[in-house]
């Protein structure tokens, strides 16, 4: 059978998040009461988490996820490693056996600075050299998939229900300000752990429900910027898509929804003199990176949390708030399920970003 | 000798006709005559091109052109094209001349391509029901962002053109085509929202007016050139090449350079306007450079230059050299496309399939990473909506249409239009042919079909679930190859049916 990857694999999914503005640790216990809610949004084929603010001992440091197939991958990928990174500590994750996660590969965290020499000579920012570094090992490394590489933020996923994939990640040893939890419903079976979500680059994790009818448009212009997708996934090319806008071409993160989610024609022509020009040019300048077909995304990212759905909205999504609380699902279940009593809950409209990020000082 | 028998037989209903000599009024090429002595409809079967004018205006419907069923002896080698060609050439000494584009049964890949839809996982979408965007922006897109000192985006677009649909109308010269099918072309591409070409024969005084919705071009002959020229048009389109004739210059035979023709064309009358196979001043690719930022210095960097080839076998590489030459657009006309005379042998065997050269150039720029640099144009031939729809999502941004244009007009696609005596008033200059041609009626004919086209991309756009045609573009996972070896699929970019 095909590996995802080798074959692009249409998915359902679930998705949910908690975030606290006032930079709140919330334990990993509440994001697994509400993505196990939606438990038939999934399907027992993918679920994973990601948490920011998880790691503050060692924040400066990126923190590498690794699956390995086998030891000899293991062994070159850290020969690798050791060759580009100055590891300051590493350990395997600890998980603990679940009856219904099983064939679970190696799975090692390390903790890791750009050596100064490599980093000088590569000519690159710290982020690009680490991203490419990454690239190389996924691309290269075989047996080897690093699923996360953020600074003090973590992805945590596997093959099975998110709840169980939680369990197994002892998520509630963890506490974190921003979590988001997925849960997959992908129509073939993944073949591996590598496929399931958060997608996860740098500090940038996605997660993600629906099929977007524009995925080889998006892939296949994305590609021109030395990004590759190996995983065929709507996922991965977004992350790739909001990756390049954000940290390459510096656009800000309602920007960036005003380029992948573009309001129509009909609407920009009706907006104010100012609004309309910049939408116009996005709309020419940036065409081949508007998403289309159904998405409702949640992009964590460093202090912050964006969710946004397609300009249809074809997906359902809902928010809730409660003191500095947001809450964000596709179920209000999901919500209602760990906060009860809301102050406010809402819908957000086709293309509309909801953009959450923690209180000044606080980051 | 004449060695000729004619190609078609002029099928009369006796019974049906009533004499009225409609058929006879119509015939350009004289193939009806009234014979008063019989007191009958007689006719002259040589001179017949089946265009069909006198079948359609016939009031009784007694007439039809049938292929005559005379025959050589069979043979598959020595066809009777064949033999009847070198009967023609042993009699004249002549170049054989055609029009329109190859009628060979080569491949057609569109017809092996299939579109997909949407089923359970992704929603299609209606456009009776929701917003469904056809408008297309042409020009070079920039990779970097420019903000002013409040932080403000900064438009830093170069000229571009805008298209509510993604279809244009391709390239054919006042001269070659007459001054009605030019006004219905001109208002049409208006009331639109898209462009027509002029071609190389020059712009008509008349239609100065239309210049916000013209493509003026700038071909080897320079015919019809200079500044209020360029001027007037949205954009400029350097013509490399075409391809009914790659690696030969336009063909305007003598009898079509009449009056206003000549004029227009700043050539004598009655001249044979043969350009030359190049351009004078471009003979490799920093050459075309200078043209391209001569042609912009001459108009204030206000228009973008499109640049046209021919799907010629490298076509990835002298498209990726275009790309690097400041040019916005790059048309490209593969060896289907429509001309108004050509030499046949070089129409029939000269250049490549549209659908390989679009595949190809598509994604050599992309490997190269400067896709953005310039958009592409696709022509010859485009026949329907699901023609336009499989090129853009093979990675075209918008489509050129000449042939189904001038069909839209009245062309039955009898390929004579070099002999001048076009009786649908399209590929004429006769001013009693002309006029058949009304320009209220031709414009609106045409603004139908390209309302339909557009209907239609918009009903197979929401079946994939795309609801803007910027996600179609280049998207080839939409579509499957049927009945196609590994290497035509391979060039193609896409997956086999079923796969």
């Amino acid at each position: 059978m095909l590996r995802e990857g080798e074959v692009r694999i249409p998915s359902g999914c679930a998705i949910s998040g908690i975030f606290s503005k006032k930079g709140k640790m919330l334990n990993g216990r509440s994001i697994i009461d509400s993505i196990a809610t939606m438990h038939d949004r999934s399907n027992g084929l993918g679920g994973g988490f990601a948490g920011y603010g998880i790691y503050p001992q060692y924040k400066d440091a990126y923190a590498f996820h690794i699956f390995y197939d086998n030891t000899s991958a293991k062994l070159a990928c850290e020969k690798f490693i050791d060759k580009h990174f100055d590891v300051i500590n590493l350990s395997k994750i600890p998980t603990k056996k679940v009856a219904a996660i099983t064939n679970e590969p190696i799975i090692m965290r390390y903790f890791v600075k750009p050596l100064p020499n490599r980093l000088k000579e590569s000519q690159l920012e710290e982020n690009e050299f680490t991203v490419q570094c990454v690239v190389k090992i996924n691309t290269t490394i075989n047996g080897a998939y690093v699923f996360s590489s953020g600074k003090n933020m973590g992805v945590f996923k596997a093959v099975g229900y998110p709840e169980d994939v939680g369990e197994f990640y002892r998520l509630d040893e963890y506490e974190g300000y921003c979590w988001t939890a997925h849960g997959r419903y992908p129509t073939n079976t993944p073949g591996w752990w590598g496929g399931a979500h958060p997608f996860a680059m740098l500090d940038l994790s996605i997660v993600h429900n629906g099929e977007i009818s524009s995925y080889d448009a998006n892939r296949r212009f994305i590609e021109m910027f030395g990004y590759k997708c190996t995983l065929l996934t709507d996922t991965e090319v977004i992350t790739y898509i909001i990756d390049y806008l954000h940290r390459r071409l510096g656009f800000s993160f309602t920007e960036v929804s005003e380029i992948i989610a573009a309001p129509f024609w009909d609407t920009i022509e009706s907006m104010k003199p100012e609004d309309r020009e910049r939408l116009t040019y996005f709309r020419n300048a940036f065409s081949n990176m508007l998403i289309t077909g159904p998405f409702s995304i949640m992009v964590g990212f460093d202090g912050g949390l964006m969710a946004l759905n397609d300009r249809l909205k074809l997906r359902s999504m809902v928010v809730g708030e409660k003191d500095d609380m947001v809450y964000i699902a596709s179920e209000e279940c999901a919500i209602r399920v760990i906060e009860p009593n809301l102050d406010k809950l809402w819908s957000p409209k086709g293309g509309e970003p909801v953009i959450v990020t923690l209180e000044e000082g606080l980051k | 000798m004449d060695y000729q028998y004619p190609e078609f037989e002029v099928v009369r209903n006796a019974d049906r006709c009533i004499g009225c000599r409609a058929c006879e009024r119509q015939c350009a090429n004289e193939v009806h005559y009234y014979d008063a002595d019989l007191g009958k409809m007689m006719c002259d079967e040589s001179k017949c091109v089946n265009c069909q004018r006198c079948v359609t205006l016939c009031p009784t419907r007694a007439l039809k052109i049938v292929k005559s069923d005379n025959t050589f002896r069979e043979n598959a080698n020595w066809t009777m094209e064949n033999i009847k060609e070198i009967y023609k050439q042993a009699e004249t000494g002549g170049v054989l001349l055609s029009s329109m584009g190859n009628p060979k049964p080569l491949p057609v890949y569109w017809d092996k391509i299939l579109i997909n839809a949407s089923q359970v996982t992704n929603p299609p979408i209606d456009p009776l029901r929701e917003p469904m965007e056809t408008r297309t922006f042409l020009g070079q897109k920039p990779t970097e962002v420019k903000r002013d000192e409040n932080g403000k985006i900064v438009n830093n677009l170069s000229s571009q053109l805008k298209l509510e649909v993604p279809i244009m109308f391709s390239a054919m010269s006042f001269g070659s085509i007459s001054k009605n099918a030019h006004e219905s072309l001109a208002r049409a591409a208006a009331e639109l929202g898209t462009y027509y070409n002029t071609g190389e024969g020059g712009l008509h005084k008349d239609f100065y007016k239309y210049g916000p919705n013209t493509i003026v071009q700038v071909a080897s002959g320079r015919f019809g050139v200079h500044k209020e020229y360029l001027e007037a048009g949205a954009a400029i389109e350097i013509k490399m090449g075409q391809g009914a004739k790659p690696g030969i210059g336009g063909h305007l035979p003598g009898t079509k350079t009449v009056g206003e023709v000549s004029r227009t064309r700043m050539i004598p009358e009655g001249s044979d306007a043969i350009s030359p196979a190049p351009h004078h001043d471009i003979y490799s690719i920093e050459d075309l450079r200078q043209l391209v930022f001569s042609l912009k210095e001459a108009t204030e960097y206000k228009k973008p230059v499109i640049v046209k080839i021919a799907a010629v076998h490298n076509v990835a590489a002298i498209a990726s050299g275009i790309a690097r030459s400041g040019a916005d657009i790059i048309a490209i006309d593969g060896f289907r496309g429509g001309t108004g005379a050509a030499p046949t042998r070089i129409r029939d065997n000269v250049g490549i399939p549209i659908e390989l050269a679009l595949a190809s150039v598509d994604e050599r720029l992309r490997q190269e990473g400067i896709r953005g640099n310039v958009s592409i144009v696709v022509g010859g031939s485009i026949r329907n909506s699901a023609d336009v729809v499989k090129a853009i999502a093979l990675g075209a941004d918008a489509v050129y249409i000449g042939s189904a244009a001038c069909i839209a007009m009245g062309c039955h696609q009898c390929r004579a239009c070099h002999a001048a005596k076009c009786n649908w008033g399209i590929a004429t200059q006769r001013p009693d042919l002309v006029k058949r041609l009304n320009p209220d009626v031709g414009y609106k004919r045409l603004v139908n079909l390209v309302e339909a086209w557009n209907h239609e991309i918009k009903e197979m756009m929401g079946g994939m679930g795309i609801n803007s045609i910027e996600s179609l573009k280049g998207n080839r996972l939409m579509l499957r190859g049927v009945g196609l070896n590994e290497k035509e699929l391979e060039i193609l970019g896409i997956k086999h049916a079923g796969e």
